[in-house]
């Protein structure tokens, strides 16, 4: 397994270990048996009528991370993010949360826990038809029992905070489905949890507003710093907002690790496939091009960082005369010269 | 390019036709079997009951009554049960009464006089709905009283309120429990079914056995007809809260009181309003047929008249019955579809003062408790709708004892000559036979089981009779249902225009079918069938035109694009692909005229309608009219079994 574990000096925010979720009758059967954990997905349901929906995960999640979950339609990533928050009830494993284990709580505090530290966006939005935009943003202070006139305010706050000032009385039928997120975005913001959890929650949105709401969470996450746990299924998305991206087939784990690791060093052919479109200059970094510096190399063209990425670094790379030279921390790791770069923008193999 | 789409079509269909025609025939050569066993055998064993005659079930069933009657104040089960029950719910009528309805608390009127109540019921539609409909519930409500039937109006609408409100208290959380356990849901559904195939009228003769004759009897039987409907709404509406719109309020921690006070139901609120709509349009009709154990009112008033032929008096209080039920209904279904418009503040503010001070001034002077008599608008109703049925008999009846004479001669005595007349055991033998072949083996089993027990109530000949009518009832009901359905179905503009039309006769109350007829064609099987097939029809025509809209656009298309005429296509394609909804629309065609055959035992229907009307008023008879209400509940299961068989057949074949 490819996985890039958090900083030890960094106490992780959520830890998954061994999380399984069976859905079908004795589900509880399939994670405990090492014969019926290996079947394949169609295997696994004729033998005992079970869907194996995740299988044997573990990560961590640092904070202030965006950590994202990827796979296709059906892999288990709305499963595995509502495990979590036991929206959906775990089979096996384990979910610890600031130190805390999320499924041994009882009812109670699982419900303050969702009260004060999750908060999660829907891919259809989920709003509340009959009430309007303050007072769906506000729902989770109500609940919590915060007096009216403060959860207004505060939800008159987040409002404008996801640009919908103005809007405060209408009703969800009658916003766009962009503006309509918005206001499930509002409504996880308004409540001030720890982590956000969002499952695909553009999906049902056209590109130009995608494009949008993408960048709307990267300012957010930019402005209050969430940790946040991003569901999609398309590549690019996860790309651009990821720091960290776990790859699911099936309900189990093939990968982990930053996008420019996947793209650079896949893990399987089935993580190659979904990496194969991406215009790679505008992932890699000069750290998966660079060769090792020889002995003829001249030692004295300029020096950039190794995380710079190719399509940054392309323009002095090749106005240089002389190759550039990747340094960290004044240690030379290695040199990258116009073949290097021009192999990677005309599409060449992998490094 | 058109073959090619249309085989699947003509390869399809033929089969079904097949399936069909085999089972045609051979229902067809048991009824030969059937007419020429009759020609032998005719009048033997018949069973045939005088009027007066009874058996020793109709002994035992008043023997019961008495019993019950002596041990009413002694037996525990009655002392802290039913006796508990009744006096609750009579305390109860009783007070909403002395609100609006019956001298109360020493005065000789209503502690609400009409102003009140019309002024009353303006403010309360405006508040839950909007002000079209307050000025047009005002405006009923005064034309109630201007027919000078306002104190039996305030009974009914007495009984009405009584009864939705204690269906509410009851079915509202049922219907939220059933809406959030599976369970329950699974338990209750078939109840439900049940008490809603019953036709109305026969819970009456059990409950009196009961709850003695009287408000009670008529509030519990109202409230088992009208509380399914706000169950079964209440309990969808809670089950189709968006999936999303839950998850989402469930992440965000709500408690489960929460979820349902917060999501649940005001996502269902909608769908409840439109249940609390339901149940109290069945309240209504309810409360009209109850007037039969005495239930105070419009209903007694039209009873009365039916009873007496006074067909101009009829008029009058069925008209007030058909105001009182365009009220509510259109009240209601305003409240239902209000969506988030909110009444404006100030006006309702206004709206309670002026409602108040009406209602003071009603408590206070006569001429606003009393509806002044000199407006009295109800008797010249009265004497015109009494000459214009005279004008109509006299001058119609070459028209209309024609058309009467022909249909009795040519459809409705030949039919019951073969079932009345034929020996018992040949008729049953020939149904269950029927039921084989149309339905199942189990719908034959349940035929034979319910005939058997039709023989044991002592009334196989009069049951014959009224299945004769039932059935001959159901026949028109479906030629209206196909004629009109396919026309619905095939043109959006006819659906437009008809379905009000129909929405508003199917709140109509059943009586008030029986009036205009009764003015056309005076008291004869043949006005009763003709109230019947009126009655269901609109439930018929509409299953028939949601079939036919529904069969697959593209297949319709390929038939045309192969040069099927309109004629053709309606007869190979869409009726042939909708004949599940031809079969359900058969079941509840006959469910309905079944309940309307016996209301029509008012006006002349005679057989069991009769006899269970004989047996609220006449105490030796009480044991006589119990069995026709059980031959009736006989004759229902068996035809609903039969239908619902049938359609599953055709079902299956259809999709083979
Ligand atoms: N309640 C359930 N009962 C049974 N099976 C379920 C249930 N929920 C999900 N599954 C199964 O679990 C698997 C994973 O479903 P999940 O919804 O987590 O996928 P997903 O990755 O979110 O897909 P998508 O991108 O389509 O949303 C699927 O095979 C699905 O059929
Ligand atoms: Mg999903």
């Amino acid at each position: 397994m490819h996985g890039t574990q958090v900083h030890d000096t960094q106490q992780p925010v959520i830890s998954v270990r061994n999380l399984w979720k069976v859905f079908g009758p004795k589900a509880a059967r399939v994670p405990g048996s090492a014969e019926l954990g290996a079947l394949s997905r169609r295997e696994l349901m004729d033998r005992t009528g079970c869907t194996a929906a995740v299988r044997d995960i573990d990560f961590d999640v640092a904070p202030g991370e965006v950590f994202v979950v990827m796979g296709l339609s059906g892999s288990g990533k709305s499963t595995l993010v509502r495990c979590l928050t036991r929206l959906v009830e775990p089979t096996a494993g384990e979910v610890i949360f600031e130190g805390e284990d999320i499924l041994a709580c009882d009812p109670k505090r699982l419900r303050d826990l969702r009260r004060h530290k999750f908060a999660m966006v829907f891919q259809h939005f989920g709003l509340l038809p009959h009430r309007c935009v303050v007072d769906n943003v506000a729902y989770g202070l109500e609940i919590r029992g915060v007096a009216k006139a403060e959860r207004t305010k505060r939800a008159k706050e987040v409002i404008e905070l996801v640009g919908l000032g103005g809007y405060e009385m209408s009703y969800p039928d009658q916003l766009s489905g962009g503006m309509q997120q918005r206001v499930g975005l509002a409504r996880a913001l308004a409540v001030d949890p720890d982590v956000l959890l969002f499952d695909e929650p553009f999906s049902a949105l056209d590109p130009l507003i995608r494009r949008d709401m993408q960048s709307e969470v990267i300012r957010l996450h930019r402005e209050v710093g969430k940790t946040m746990v991003f569901i999609t299924h398309d590549l690019s998305e996860a790309l651009k907002l990821g720091d960290r991206i776990l790859i699911m087939r099936d309900g189990a784990l093939v990968q982990i690790g930053t996008g420019d690791e996947l793209v650079a060093a896949p893990a399987d052919d089935y993580v190659r496939d979904f990496v194969r479109d991406v215009p790679r200059s505008h992932v890699l970094t000069l750290k998966w091009i660079m060769r090792p510096p020889r002995d003829d190399d001249p030692l004295d063209g300029p020096e950039l960082g190794p995380d710079v990425v190719v399509r940054e670094a392309t323009r002095s790379v090749l106005a240089a005369e002389k190759p550039v030279k990747v340094v960290r921390d004044g240690e030379l790791l290695g040199i990258v010269g116009d073949e290097e770069i021009l192999s990677v923008i005309a599409g060449g193999s992998d490094s | 390019m058109a073959a090619t789409s249309s085989s699947p079509v003509s390869r399809t269909l033929p089969r079904v036709h097949i399936v069909v025609r085999d089972r045609g025939r051979i229902v067809l050569g048991i009824l030969a079997v059937w007419l020429l066993l009759w020609v032998f055998l005719r009048g033997m064993h018949t069973l045939a009951l005088g009027g007066a005659q009874l058996t020793s079930v109709h002994h035992w069933f008043n023997n019961l009554n008495d019993v019950i009657g002596a041990n009413r104040n002694s037996n525990p089960v009655f002392l802290y049960f039913f006796n508990y029950i009744r006096l609750f719910v009579d305390e109860f009528v009783i007070f909403v009464q002395s609100v609006i309805a019956q001298p109360s608390f020493g005065r000789p009127l209503p502690l609400i006089g009409w102003l009140g109540v019309v002024a009353l019921v303006g403010f309360v539609s405006y508040a839950v709905a909007n002000i079209r409909v307050a000025v047009l519930a005002t405006a009923g409500f005064f034309v109630l009283g201007l027919q000078g039937l306002w104190r039996e109006s305030m009974d009914t609408l007495a009984l009405t309120l009584a009864a939705v409100i204690i269906s509410l208290v009851i079915g509202i959380p049922l219907g939220i429990w059933a809406g959030l356990s599976d369970r329950f849901a699974r338990l209750i559904t078939p109840v439900l079914d049940f008490m809603q195939i019953m036709p109305s009228f026969v819970y009456l003769a059990p409950l009196t056995l009961f709850f003695l004759i009287g408000p009670a009897s008529a509030t519990i039987a109202t409230l088992i007809y009208a509380a399914p409907p706000v169950i079964r709404l209440t309990a969808h509406g809670i089950r189709s809260a968006p999936h999303d719109t839950v998850e989402a309020g469930e992440s965000l921690g709500s408690t489960r009181t929460q979820m349902l006070t917060k999501v649940l139901l005001p996502a269902a609120k909608r769908t409840i309003v439109l249940g609390v709509n339901q149940t109290i349009m069945a309240a209504l009709a309810m409360v009209t047929i109850a007037a039969l154990i005495d239930a105070p009112g419009l209903g007694k008033t039209v009873i009365k008249a039916l009873q007496t032929l006074d067909v101009g008096t009829a008029f009058n209080a069925g008209l007030a019955i058909v105001v009182m039920a365009i009220v509510l209904d259109r009240v209601t279904t305003a409240a239902a579809d209000r969506g988030r418009r909110r009444p404006n503040r100030i006006v309702l503010l206004a709206g309670a003062a002026a409602t108040v001070f009406a209602i003071w001034l009603s408590y206070t002077y006569l001429w606003a408790a009393e509806f002044d008599a000199r407006l009295d608008i109800g008797s010249t109703i009265v004497l015109w709708a009494g000459e214009a049925t005279d004008w109509v008999q006299s001058t119609l009846a070459p028209v209309t004892n024609g058309i009467k004479d022909a249909f009795t001669w040519v459809l409705i005595d030949p039919l019951q000559a073969l079932l009345a007349d034929s020996p018992w055991w040949l008729v049953a033998v020939a149904i269950v036979a029927i039921s084989v072949v149309i339905g199942s083996v189990r719908a034959a089993i349940v035929s034979a089981v319910c005939l058997g027990l039709l023989v044991a109530t002592g009334l196989w000949s009069d049951g014959m009779t009224t299945l004769a009518s039932t059935l001959v009832a159901t026949v028109f009901t479906m030629v209206i249902g196909v004629v009109v359905g396919v026309w619905m179905g095939r043109s959006q503009r006819a659906d437009r225009v008809i379905r009000p039309v129909l929405d508003a006769a199917q709140t109509m109350p059943a009586f008030v079918y029986l009036v205009p007829f009764l003015a056309l064609f005076a008291a004869s099987r043949f006005t009763a069938i003709a109230a019947a097939v009126v009655y269901a029809a609109p439930v018929a025509v509409k299953i028939v035109a949601d079939g036919i809209r529904g069969v697959s656009a593209t297949t319709v298309e390929a038939a045309v694009a192969s040069g099927s005429s309109t004629w053709q296509t309606i007869t190979k394609v869409q009726l042939p692909m909708s004949v599940r909804a031809l079969t359900l629309a058969t079941n509840q065609g006959l469910i309905y005229v079944l309940s309307m055959v016996v209301v029509g035992g008012l006006v002349g229907a005679g057989a069991l309608g009769y006899d269970v009307v004989a047996g609220f008023s006449q105490g030796q008879l009480y044991g006589k009219g119990l069995a026709a209400g059980i031959a009736i509940v006989l004759l229902g299961v068996m035809l609903d079994r039969l239908t619902q068989a049938a359609a599953n057949r055709t079902q299956r074949g259809g999709s083979r």
